[in-house]
C-alpha cells in the first residue's frame, strides 16, 4: 500500500461482502418460494424477501464502489486521502442506515414502514429497487455527497489521471441520477419514464464509467502495461457506452406510454450497447497477454478477465437477445428479463467489486504479492463455482422464460395459459435454478474461507528473485 | 489499437459523443413530454386514481406483481387485470377487486400466497380506479394477449 489512508477501504469491503452473503440467502429463500409458494408465508412474504435481496445488492455494490474509490484514488492521485476521518464516519452512517432499513423491511409490514417514515410527505416508496423509505434515500444522498466531496478534494490536490477523472465523473453521475428517485408524480407514465433515469442510466450509463475505471486500474497494477495504452482503451470503451446507452434507454420506453419512435431508437441504439462490453473483453485479454511482469496475485487477474467476460455475456449477449422491440414485445417482464438481470448484475458489477477486493485486500493485509498460493487455490474454486453456477441460473431462467413466452404470450386470448398455470409448468426449471443457486452459495462459502487460509506469502523482494524472464516488480503500487 | 489513433482522439470521442447524445436524450425527452398528454390520458387522473397509486406503492404490490411489464415476476401482470376480469364494466371490476382483496390469503397449500392488506372499502375502490386508469394508457398494444 502506498498511502496509509487507503486502508479506510477495508471496512467498506468487509461490510460489502457480508451484505453479499445476506443477498444470496434471501435469493435462495425466493428460489424456494418460486416452487413451494407458501414457504415461510406469512412471516416472510415474497415481496419482502425480494426487496431485501435487491436492496442488499445495490447497497453492497455501493459499498464496494466506495471502497474501491478510497483505495485507488489516493494511489492514482499520489497523495493521501483528503479526510480519512470523514470516510470512516460515513462508513458507520451508511452501514447503520442500511441495516436499519433492512430491519424495517423485515420487522414491520411495508405499509406501516411507509407510515412511520412519513412517506406521504414526499412519497417515493413502493417502486422497484427504490423501496427505501424517503428518509433513507436522503441519507444515501448525504453519504454520497460526503463521499464525492472527499474523493473530489483528493483529486483536486493530487495527480489527475484519466482513471481518476473517469471514476469521479461516474460517481457524480451516480449521485445526480439518483435524485430522480425523489420524483414520483401521480401520473404513472411520468413516474416510470423517470424511474429509468435512475435504473437504466445507472447500469447502462454512469456505472459503466466506474466499472471501466476500476478495471483499468486493476489491469495496470497486475500487468504493468503502459498507462497511455490503457487510458486510450478506457476512453473508447466509455465513449461507446455513452453513445449507445443514453438513447439506448429507449428499450424501456416501448410499452409504458411513450411514443412510437422509441421503438426504433431504443432498438437501434441498445443493439449497439454490447459493443463497449465486447471491447472490455478484448481490452482485458490483450492487456494481460501484453503484461510486462508476472504479478503473484494471479487470482486477481483471473477476476478481472472473468468480470469482462461475464459482463459481456450478461449485459451484451443476454441484453441483446431481448432488446429489439419485436422480440421484447413477447419477452418483456418474463423470466428472460430475470435471467438477463442476474447475469448482467453479477458479471459486471458484483464481479468488478470482487476483482478490486481480490487485488486490494491482500495488500491491505500486508501481502503485496497476493495471498498464499493455497488461499488463491481456494479463491479460484470460489470463482469458478460462482461463475459457472450463475451461468447455470441464467440458462435455467432463459429456458423457463422461453417456455413461458410460448405458453402464455404467443397464443391468442382463448388458447393462452394463465400466468399462474404457466408458472406451474415451469417448476422443473425453477428446481434447476435453485440447484445452481446452492452451488453458487457453496462457491461463496469457499470464497469467504479463502480469506482465512494461511500459508507462505511472497514478498516483493522474493518476487524479484523469482521473476525469471520477465522483470518482476513490487505490488504494482508504483506504476 | 493502431498508433495513428491516439489518446487525444479517444478522449474527444468520449467528451463529444457523451455530450452530444446526452443533449439528444434531453431533446427527445422534451418531445416526449409534449406527446405524452395524448397517450397517458392524464385528464382522467382523478383524486381516486392518485390515491390508488399511493395505496399501490404503500403496500409494495410491485414486489410480487408486474405493472406494464415492470416489477416482479412472481404474480400476474396487473396493467391489464381490468381487461381480464372487468368484462368491460368498471363496476364489475371494482366488485371483483373488493371480493378478491377480502379473500386473501387463499391458503391453498403450496400455492403462492398474497397477503391480507386490511384495506378499507374505499381504499380498494381507489385501487380499482388506479388499475382501470392504467389499463387505458396507450402502451403500443402490450401485452400480446389478455393473460399478460
Ligand atoms: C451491466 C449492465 C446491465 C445491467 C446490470 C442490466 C440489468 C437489468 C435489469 C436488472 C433489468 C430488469 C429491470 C426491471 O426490473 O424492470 C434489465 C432490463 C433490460 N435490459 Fe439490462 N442490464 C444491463 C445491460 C443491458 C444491455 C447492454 C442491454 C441491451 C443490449 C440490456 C437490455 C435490457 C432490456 C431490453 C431490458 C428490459 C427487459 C424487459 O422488457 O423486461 N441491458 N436490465
Ligand atoms: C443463489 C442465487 C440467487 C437466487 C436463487 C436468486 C433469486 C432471485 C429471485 C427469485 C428473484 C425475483 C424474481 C422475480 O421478481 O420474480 C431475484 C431477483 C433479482 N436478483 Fe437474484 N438470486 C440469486 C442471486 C443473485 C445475484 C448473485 C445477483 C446479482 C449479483 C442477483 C440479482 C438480482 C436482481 C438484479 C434481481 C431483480 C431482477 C429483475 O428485476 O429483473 N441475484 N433473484
Ligand atoms: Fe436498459
Amino acid at each position: 500500500m502506498k498511502f496509509q489512508s487507503q486502508a479506510v477501504a477495508k471496512p467498506y469491503f468487509i461490510f460489502a461482502l457480508a451484505l453479499f452473503a445476506g443477498q444470496i440467502l434471501f435469493g435462495l429463500i425466493m428460489g424456494l418460494q418460486y416452487i413451494i409458494g407458501d414457504f415461510m408465508f406469512p412471516y416472510l412474504p415474497f415481496n419482502v424477501a425480494r426487496m431485501v435481496h435487491t436492496n442488499l445488492l445495490i447497497v453492497w455494490l455501493l459499498f464496494g464502489f466506495m471502497g474501491a474509490s478510497y483505495y485507488l484514488v489516493p494511489e492514482e492521485c499520489d497523495t493521501e486521502l483528503h479526510s480519512p476521518w470523514l470516510a470512516r464516519v460515513l462508513f458507520w452512517v451508511f452501514a447503520a442506515a442500511g441495516v436499519a432499513t433492512i430491519l424495517g423491511y423485515l420487522l414491520v409490514p411495508y405499509a406501516e414502514l411507509a407510515e412511520i417514515t412519513y412517506n406521504h410527505l414526499l412519497p417515493t416508496m413502493g417502486r422497484e429497487f427504490l423501496e427505501q423509505p424517503t428518509i433513507t434515500k436522503m441519507g444515501i444522498v448525504v453519504v454520497c455527497l460526503g463521499f464525492i466531496f472527499n474523493i473530489g478534494m483528493t483529486i483536486l490536490k493530487g495527480r489527475k489521471t484519466v482513471i481518476n477523472m473517469v471514476l469521479i465523473t461516474g460517481l457524480i453521475g451516480l449521485a445526480v441520477f439518483f435524485l430522480f428517485s425523489f420524483y414520483n408524480p401521480d401520473n404513472l407514465v411520468l413516474d416510470k419514464f423517470f424511474w429509468w433515469w435512475v435504473v437504466h442510466l445507472w447500469v447502462e450509463g454512469v456505472w459503466e464509467l466506474i466499472l471501466g475505471a476500476i478495471l483499468a486500474f486493476t489491469l495496470i497494477k497486475v500487468t504493468g502495461v503502459d498507462r497511455e495504452v490503457i487510458e486510450k482503451w478506457l476512453y473508447v470503451i466509455i465513449a461507446m457506452a455513452l453513445i449507445s446507452g443514453l438513447i439506448g434507454m429507449g428499450h424501456h420506453y416501448f410499452w409504458i406510454g411513450p411514443g412510437e419512435y422509441w421503438l426504433w431508437l431504443g432498438s437501434i441504439f441498445s443493439a449497439l450497447e454490447p459493443i463497449p462490453f465486447f471491447m472490455m473483453v478484448l481490452f482485458a485479454f490483450r492487456m494481460v497477454s501484453q503484461r510486462r511482469y508476472e504479478h503473484n496475485n494471479r487470482i486477481a487477474t483471473t477476476w478481472a478477465l472473468g468480470c469482462a467476460t461475464m459482463a459481456f455475456l450478461g449485459a451484451g449477449v443476454w441484453g441483446f437477445i431481448h432488446t429489439l422491440a419485436p422480440v421484447n414485445y413477447f419477452t418483456h417482464g418474463s423470466q428472460i428479463t430475470a435471467a438477463h438481470g442476474h447475469l448482467a448484475f453479477f458479471g459486471a458489477y458484483a464481479m468488478i467489486v470482487l476483482t478490486i477486493i481480490s487485488y486490494a485486500m491482500p495488500i491491505m493485509r500486508g501481502r503485496p504479492q497476493g495471498n498464499p498460493a493455497s488461499a488463491q487455490t481456494v479463491e479460484r474454486f470460489g470463482f469458478w463455482a460462482m461463475c459457472l453456477s450463475m451461468l447455470g441460473i441464467t440458462l435455467a431462467l432463459t429456458v423457463a422464460g422461453a417456455y413461458q413466452v410460448a405458453l402464455q404470450r404467443l397464443p391468442e386470448d382463448s388458447l393462452a395459459l394463465s400466468f399462474m398455470m404457466t408458472q406451474e409448468k415451469l417448476i422443473p426449471f425453477y428446481w434447476v435454478r435453485l440447484g445452481f443457486g446452492l452451488i453458487f452459495f457453496a462457491g461463496l462459502v469457499a470464497y469467504f474461507a479463502s480469506f482465512f487460509v494461511g500459508g507462505k506469502t511472497v514478498s516483493d523482494e522474493e518476487s524479484l528473485v523469482e521473476g525469471e524472464a520477465r522483470p518482476a516488480v513490487c505490488c504494482g503500487s508504483c506504476s | 489499437m493502431a498508433d495513428s489513433f491516439n489518446k487525444g482522439m479517444a478522449r474527444n470521442i468520449y467528451y463529444g459523443g457523451g455530450v452530444f447524445f446526452f443533449l439528444l436524450l434531453v431533446g427527445l425527452t422534451f418531445d416526449t413530454m409534449l406527446e405524452l398528454p395524448k397517450r397517458d390520458h392524464r385528464e382522467n387522473i382523478t383524486p381516486a386514481v392518485a390515491n390508488g397509486k399511493a395505496i399501490w406503492e404503500d403496500n409494495n404490490c410491485i414486489g410480487c406483481h408486474s405493472l406494464m411489464g415492470e416489477g416482479a415476476y412472481f404474480a400476474p401482470e396487473l396493467a391489464n387485470v381490468y381487461d381480464r376480469y372487468g368484462q368491460g364494466s368498471e363496476e364489475t371490476f371494482t366488485q371483483f377487486l373488493q371480493a378478491w382483496m377480502a379473500m386473501q390469503p387463499l391458503k391453498t397449500e403450496g400455492r403462492r400466497q398474497m397477503p391480507q392488506f386490511h384495506l378499507t372499502e374505499s381504499e380498494v375502490n381507489d385501487l380499482a380506479a388506479f388499475l382501470i386508469w392504467t389499463s387505458r394508457i396507450n402502451d403500443n398494444d402490450w401485452p400480446p394477449n389478455k393473460q399478460g
